[in-house]
């Protein structure tokens, strides 16, 4: 009697094991429901090596990023903006100010440089560009504006696994986060733009 | 063979096909109307193959039951339903796995289901899709890349809509049973002989 009543759970603890297996599979050990998470956790774990990528700063000026780009072997934060986005790029400028304040503090700024790449190349010239720098206290010499030419623009932005999508109002919807790219074009962290500490940590153990 | 069935059936899968684009353009019909519709489709070419054909043991369709619910847990992941919309793989599986693992299959196990298990699934469902509602109306962060923040508070809306009529559809039977209420006491009485 008690061996058949069992034997009446066996196919729904198959059933429960075989679920809970796909789901533990699906979502890496439950660590990663979001599409954000997953890149994440990816950029963590596997370190995937960017393509090169030219681009053009707020003077004009080229400035490369990728494996050709490591002469200097400075870890680049690399954070996406449009410069008239109303919203979430003015306050993630907020936080890229306050992170240079901090490695200036921390003495890191010599091995690290700070880039936010506009991903509306047309709209964002390098004098609109000048124009956001200025706003947010972007000098040149450890933070950078730049922008990718408008048919590179799709490369960068797969390469990094970033998401763009217009929000209807002529503005742009995107993932607010900071991507640390090491000093051989691997990207090797992804960040909340306010996770200061998180980052820092990330660069004292890369460089 | 139920032909009438069969034919409605392909019919739903054919214009969740046809309409997939503008479906998916929204959260909201992507998720609340484009995957219920895929396993309705499911749900009625079981039926119209004569799922009353298969006598399920109790304990089998509570096992399958619990698989139809695992793959509804799955399409709720934000991250394969991101997935679909940029990965064709993924697009097919859904195609595919909604309407056999959760349509085909609940309409196979559901009513051979244990009460206490349909029981503890419905008021499972009612709270989570409660959660969720909350999460996707006040989460600080976009849950889907694919999807703007706005369109993700319309779709926490949904889902509560979705918990108050489901609750409606379940709870108003049991003020008005067809049968004198006798179901659930004739299923506990019957395992109390068994």
């Amino acid at each position: 009697m008690a061996k058949a009543k069992i034997r009446e759970l066996f196919p729904v603890c198959a059933a429960l094991a075989l679920g809970i297996g796909v789901l533990w599979l699906a979502t890496d050990g439950f660590r990663a429901l979001t599409e954000e998470g997953a890149r994440r956790l990816h950029a963590a774990k596997s370190k995937p090596k960017l393509p090169a990528f030219v681009l053009e700063d707020m003077n004009g000026d080229v400035l490369r990023l990728g494996p050709d780009s490591g002469k200097d072997g400075k870890t680049t934060l690399v954070t996406f903006i449009y410069t008239t986005c109303p919203t979430l790029c003015q306050a993630g400028g907020g936080d890229i100010a306050k992170l240079r304040d901090r490695l200036r503090e921390m003495r890191l700024d010599g091995g690290v440089r700070l880039l936010s790449v506009s991903f509306d190349p047309v709209r964002d010239h390098p004098q609109q560009l000048r124009l956001y720098a200025e706003q947010h206290g972007a000098d040149g010499a450890v933070w950078t504006i730049a922008r990718p030419s408008a048919e590179a623009l799709g490369s960068v932005i797969d390469g990094f696994g970033v998401r763009v999508i217009p929000d209807g109002w002529g503005g742009y919807q995107h993932n607010s986060a900071l991507h640390v790219v090491d000093g051989e074009g691997r990207l090797t962290g992804i960040f909340d733009t306010d996770d200061i500490d998180g980052v820092l940590n990330a660069v004292r153990d890369g460089t | 063979m139920r032909r009438p069935l069969l034919i409605l059936s392909i019919a739903v899968f054919g214009s969740c096909v046809l309409f997939r684009q503008t479906l998916e353009r929204d959260p909201v019909t992507h998720v609340l109307l484009l995957l219920p519709a895929l396993a309705v489709a499911g749900w009625l070419m079981a039926v119209s193959l004569g799922r009353h054909r298969l006598r399920l043991r109790e304990a089998d369709a509570n096992a399958l039951t619990l698989l139809g619910v695992f793959a509804i847990l799955f399409w709720m992941l934000p991250r394969y339903i991101d997935a679909s919309l940029t990965n064709p793989l993924v697009e097919a599986a859904k195609f595919i796995s909604v309407p056999l693992c959760i349509g085909a299959v609940l309409a196979v196990s559901w009513k051979a289901t244990h009460p206490f298990l349909r029981g503890f699934l419905k008021a499972n469902a009612l709270s989570m899709l409660g959660v969720l509602a909350f999460l996707y109306i006040h989460a600080p962060v976009r849950i889907c890349n694919s999807y703007l923040e706005v369109d993700q508070q319309r779709l926490g809306y949904g889902f509560l809509f979705v918990a108050l009529a489901l609750s409606l559809v379940w709870a108003v039977p049991l003020f008005f049973p067809a049968d004198g209420g006798a179901t659930p006491n004739k299923h506990l009485s019957g395992r109390a002989t068994a």
